[in-house]
């Protein structure tokens, strides 16, 4: 052991893991993957304009074939984040850096595509595929908005709590609401009951983006409460705790769908786009 | 009375069961002694069905007895039966409360007994030692005399008692077996720790026991239980479960009612039963007044012993877990040995041997296992002070080494906390990493590699064999056991440590007789984490190396103090005052518990006259620390949110373990979108279970620590691990190994709660598996009911073991935590690069 000791190999790897600066995604390694994309997006549109495309700039031509096969690699090359990001060992690769690309080239295909279809668009597949692009495209720029403007509310609605410990906190207020609610009278106590009976989860997606839940029984049981006396006084106060307790809830749901939420649609939609992009290079070569 | 036994064994553990068997086969008139009512209490008490572990493998079990690694329940049921095949004369419920000499009194032969106050004042005790036989005194009166006496006890101890009148009443118990016994009982449970609370909320959890559970509490506070402990206990009393009473203690107790005495004057109340959980009295006292010396006044020494475990008083043999031996197959096998030397076997080779024999069988030239440990114990300086015994339990956690001339011993830069001892030859010290050829020689007798092992940082430098050399590596915990026992050895190591550090502070140049004087002149003083070492304005003029630990500067600016920087050990401070004669111009305190060397200004200032080098070599140091100081301060009056901005967040790291991690996991929550990548991760690099909680812990200002190992300097968990499986890796990381037993030690030791209990899951279908066909439970850790099914499928169940953060070793490219966020918000940092202004404010976005 003592002679090999040190393992330098891992240690170099480590201090400098320990020096690099802390940098989001989108600064990764100096802007590495921007000027990439940048050049490649650069040459492209040097070449179209540089080169005499007979009978005019096209899908078809040689150059045309050459933007679409660098197009259809990207998109295939991007659309295998999914199993990356699923797929840590083997490979001493990051995910950062995989993500820092994967926002860049996939901006870069923008122009790469666009000049592949030499500005020719009609109602066919070609441009279904095209238009599918452009709107994975779309739902990924709101994906990286998102990723950069909203983490900071994330943490501070969090407030040093973990998920499970808010639904604690909840539970722990029903609990004392429970028995405080014993003295009011029937149609009082009903107000807390349907409060408390209430999911948590309940509104449905809209409500969760959004953060309004205009049927939450809590707000409801507030409204409807009379502050008279003492017992209603403290229901008052702990439903008060409860309203609360649910905004943190919510607003982190709120966040959290909003991060998510795009997810939903840049996936399926980049399928749809493999489908039709293959169906588009079928096309082509089956009318070659 | 039956007249005198040759032998009597009290505890009746692996290591008392083991004796008494043995004495039974040999036909000696013995009696085992044990305090309960079965045999072996400790392991009794473990939870139903725990697997108890055998370790280590390759040690040999001799003994009467059988024992192999497997759940509770088998493991006390095989003893049981055979102790009862052997016809053992077992004594329950026969609890020994003193044992002393009938003898005549052994001339010049007195035990000091030295006992602290809580208010650090010190009495002595002495007690005149007898020869045997000895008289066994027990707790029911009765007595019980032996020629000899094992005392296999353990280190468990006694429950604390209480000592108000009524105390000894039916109705108090300090125990809790089963709380869904009690119905219809007013219960007031004495002691708030983690036991205390654990059985209130134990005895009010359900309402259909109508069980009226107070537990009370001294004063306010719940200073020696868990936090979450503590909350759930509150949570409790809020919703009416149980009754917290706060500075309430017991005054008298009676059948049927309690009286306490509050704060608004006496209250007496129903009462059915009283549980008190107040700790527990180790052995220690009871021991020392047999007449058994202990090594050192050291909380965890251990009892002075003979090579054939008999103590300071003759006849009295002591092993097991109080003999300094916590695993179980150790312990059967004293057992049998010391039998077998009280019946006059004395060519008895302990059972280890074959391990020894292992150590020593690449070393060159023919000597037997006796030879070579007294050649190592006579050659290496530290090691002259121990006896035979010693040396060879010592040798069984070091390992013996050759190197041929020139060959490396360690590199700088790699962790390492083990120490060495040069038996023979000598070897070169490569003080100067950009030109190797610049060595320092170490002779034959004297130790290298103390500076690893006391601040637990990195090796200093590249040390060489000069010529064929033969060493002897002491791994961690055997170097501290050996200060423990052999003072001589502790202030040997000091000494060179000082000097050594004094050497390596100022690169070369320097010879051990420049720095005699100074070394003379140090003393080393620990600090408390948060005390102030130096303090600003002060006009002491004293030079500190920091030794152990960490420490942090700060400076009043305006109202508030500003911090500086982070020391970590190795670096010197005090100095600025010293040269320039100067107020001190900056606080300095401890970040965590820490050592430093104190070296008295004059003689610091002496020798900068003598090596004007030396003095140019400290104004450069001390002009780099004040430019520091001088742009903070600078930026506070131009950018004074962004300073107060870094002091904070430097304070809020240190208050959460940074200061004494090597490198630790943050996550920065302007770029974390809670996707838990980095805990799937985990969990997929290490058998599917998760090492880290990424919600749960601190935030400062968007920086968040999550629940994951810091790697510590000294790490808290290697504190009591049985069978020593938490090690430093390679690459610096602290690990546990394969033979972990799960005894739960490191998870109470750690101060992070880092370390999870839990049995390894099986194999998940392949990722292809469930993005193709949806088998098995998708990325990361599987839910509990999922192991739990497989685990059931699989057959065989796994023992929980203990599981932390490895540092990915092993596996390529690093961290998977790091490597696996998508958005740069996950790092792992070390403190000395991490705490400083650049990097605490540079802007990620």
């Amino acid at each position: 052991m003592a002679t090999k000791a040190g393992g330098t190999g891992r240690f170099t790897q480590d201090e400098r893991r320990r020096d690099s600066d802390h940098v989001s995604f989108l600064k990764h390694k100096g802007f590495r993957w921007l000027w990439i994309a940048l050049a490649l997006s650069g040459a492209a549109i040097a070449g179209y304009l540089m080169i005499d495309q007979q009978p005019r700039p096209n899908g078809g031509s040689w150059y045309g074939y050459t933007l679409g096969t660098i197009g259809l690699l990207l998109i295939v090359w991007l659309s295998l984040l999914g199993v990356r990001k699923r797929r840590i060992n083997p490979g001493a690769w990051s995910l950062k850096a995989w993500t820092s690309a994967h926002v860049y080239l996939g901006l870069s295909l923008i122009v790469i595509a666009t000049l592949h279809t030499g500005f020719q668009v009609g109602w066919n597949v070609h441009t279904l595929a095209y238009v599918l692009m452009l709107l994975v495209i779309a739902t990924g720029i709101y994906g990286v908005v998102a990723y950069a403007t909203l983490p900071a509310s994330l943490s501070a609605n969090r407030k040093e709590m973990t998920r499970a410990q808010m639904l604690e906190a909840l539970t722990a207020i029903d609990r004392q609401l429970e028995s405080a609610a014993q003295p009011l009278d029937r149609a009082e106590a009903d107000l807390v009951i349907a409060a408390l009976g209430q999911d948590v989860f309940h509104g449905g997606a809209l409500a969760r983006l959004t953060g309004r839940y205009p049927g939450c029984a809590t707000a409801g049981a507030l409204k409807g409460l009379g502050r008279g006396s003492e017992a209603e006084a403290r229901v008052v106060a702990l439903l008060e705790k409860r309203r609360d307790q649910l905004a943190q809830i919510r607003g982190q749901l709120r966040i959290r769908a909003a991060l998510e939420i795009w997810l939903f649609v840049h996936i399926p939609l980049t399928i749809a786009l493999i489908a039709a992009l293959t169906a588009h290079v079928i096309s082509v070569f089956f009318y070659w | 009375m039956s007249g005198t036994f040759k032998v009597a064994i009290i505890g009746s553990g692996p290591a008392g069961l083991s004796a008494a068997a043995r004495a039974a086969a040999l036909g000696m008139s013995h009696v085992l002694l044990e305090k309960t009512d079965h045999l072996s209490d400790t392991i009794f008490k473990y939870q139903k069905g725990k697997h108890v572990m055998a370790t280590p493998s390759n040690l040999v079990l001799r003994s009467d007895i059988d024992f192999e690694a497997g759940k509770r329940e088998t493991i006390l049921g095989t003893w049981d039966e055979q102790i009862a095949g052997h016809k053992v004369n077992v004594k329950y419920r026969a609890e020994a409360k003193a044992i002393r000499g009938t003898g005549e009194a052994i001339a010049g032969s007195v035990q000091q007994i030295v006992m602290r106050a809580r208010d650090g004042t010190k009495t002595v005790k002495e007690v005149q030692r007898h020869a045997p036989p000895y008289a066994i005194e027990l707790t029911n009166g009765e007595v019980v005399m032996a020629e000899n006496v094992i005392l296999a006890i353990g280190t468990q101890g006694n429950p604390n008692r209480m000592r108000c009148p009524g105390a000894d009443l039916p109705h108090v118990q300090y125990q809790l077996d089963d709380p869904a016994e009690y119905v219809d009982e007013h219960i007031v449970i004495v002691g708030t720790g983690d036991a205390g609370i654990e059985n209130a909320r134990g005895l009010a959890e359900d309402p259909a026991q109508r069980n009226t559970v107070s537990i009370l509490n001294r004063g306010t506070e719940f200073a020696t239980a868990k936090p979450a402990n503590v909350s759930a206990l509150m949570a409790d009393h809020e919703a009416g479960k149980l009754t917290i009473r706060t500075e309430s203690e017991t005054k008298a107790i009676e059948p049927g009612f309690i009286t306490l005495t509050t704060r608004d004057g006496e209250i007496r109340i129903p009462c059915d039963r009283i549980i008190a959980r107040i700790g527990s009295a180790p052995p220690r006292m009871f021991v020392e007044e047999c007449g058994i010396a202990f090594s050192s006044e050291d909380r965890s020494a251990f009892p002075k012993l003979s090579p054939v475990f008999e103590s300071t008083a003759p006849g009295i043999f002591v092993i097991g877990a109080l003999a300094g031996y916590p695993l179980i197959k150790h312990c059967m096998n004293q057992g049998y040995d010391v039998i077998e030397f009280i019946n006059g076997n004395t060519d008895l080779k302990p059972a280890d041997e074959p391990i020894i024999v292992e150590k020593f069988k690449d070393l060159p030239g023919q000597r037997s296992t006796d030879e070579w440990l007294e050649f190592l114990r006579a050659n290496v300086s530290i090691l002259n002070g121990m006896n035979p015994l010693q040396m060879r339990e010592f040798m069984l956690d070091s390992e013996a080494k050759f190197f041929r001339a020139g060959e490396v011993i360690f590199e700088r830069n790699a962790p390492g906390s083990s120490l060495f001892g040069i038996a023979s030859g000598s070897v070169a010290v490569e003080v100067n990493p950009a030109d190797p050829s610049i060595t320092i020689p170490i002779e034959a007798g004297s130790i290298f590699g103390e500076v690893g092992l006391i601040s637990g940082r990195r090796r200093g430098a590249t040390i060489r064999a000069a010529e064929d050399t033969i060493v002897v590596e002491i791994s961690r915990l055997a170097a501290l056991k050996l200060q423990s026992q052999v003072p001589s050895a502790k202030k040997a190591i000091e000494r060179i440590s000082i000097e050594r550090q004094l050497l390596q502070m100022f690169g070369s140049g320097l010879t051990r007789e420049d720095v005699a004087p100074l070394v003379d002149a140090a003393r080393v003083e620990e600090k408390r984490a948060g005390e102030v070492v130096v303090a600003e304005g002060a006009e002491d003029k004293d030079i500190f190396i920091i030794r152990r630990g960490s420490m942090i500067v700060e400076k009043q600016i305006g109202e508030r103090p500003v911090f500086l920087s982070y020391l970590p050990a190795g670096s010197y401070f005090g100095e600025m005052a010293v040269i320039d004669g100067s107020a001190r111009t900056a606080t300095v305190k401890a970040a965590i518990k820490s050592e430093v060397i104190r070296l008295p200004g004059e003689g610091f200032l002496a020798l900068l006259d003598k090596n004007p080098a030396l003095r140019e070599r400290a104004l450069q140091d001390m002009a780099g620390r004040r430019a520091t100081n001088a742009f903070i301060e600078g930026q506070k009056d131009s950018f004074s949110s962004v300073v107060d901005m870094y002091s904070q967040t430097a304070a809020f790291l240190v208050d959460n373990g940074i200061g004494e991690a090597t490198d630790v996991l943050l996550i920065d929550e302007k770029l974390c979108i809670g996707c838990d990548n980095c805990e799937k991760a985990c969990a997929d690099s290490h058998d599917g279970l998760s090492r880290l909680d990424r919600e749960a812990g601190r935030t400062y200002a968007h920086l968040h620590v999550p629940t994951s190992c810091r790697h510590c300097e000294h790490p808290h968990c290697m504190a009591d691990c049985p069978p020593n499986a938490i090690k430093r890796g390679p690459d610096g990381e602290v690990f546990i190994d394969e033979t972990c037993i799960g005894c739960g030690n490191c998870q109470r030791n750690c101060p992070y709660g880092v370390i999870r209990m839990d049995a390894k899951p099986p194999k998940k279908p392949s990722l292809l598996q469930w993005m193709l066909f949806g088998k098995g439970p998708g990325p990361g850790e599987a839910p509990y009911s999922w192991r739990k099914k497989a685990a059931e499928q699989e057959g065989a169940a796994k023992a929980k073991q203990a599981i932390k953060c490895d540092m990915c070793s092993g596996i390529d490219g690093g961290p998977a935590c790091v490597r696996a966020c998508p958005t740069g918000a996950a790092i792992r940092v070390s403190p000395d690069k991490f705490l400083t202004f650049t990097k605490l404010t540079e802007d990620v976005e």
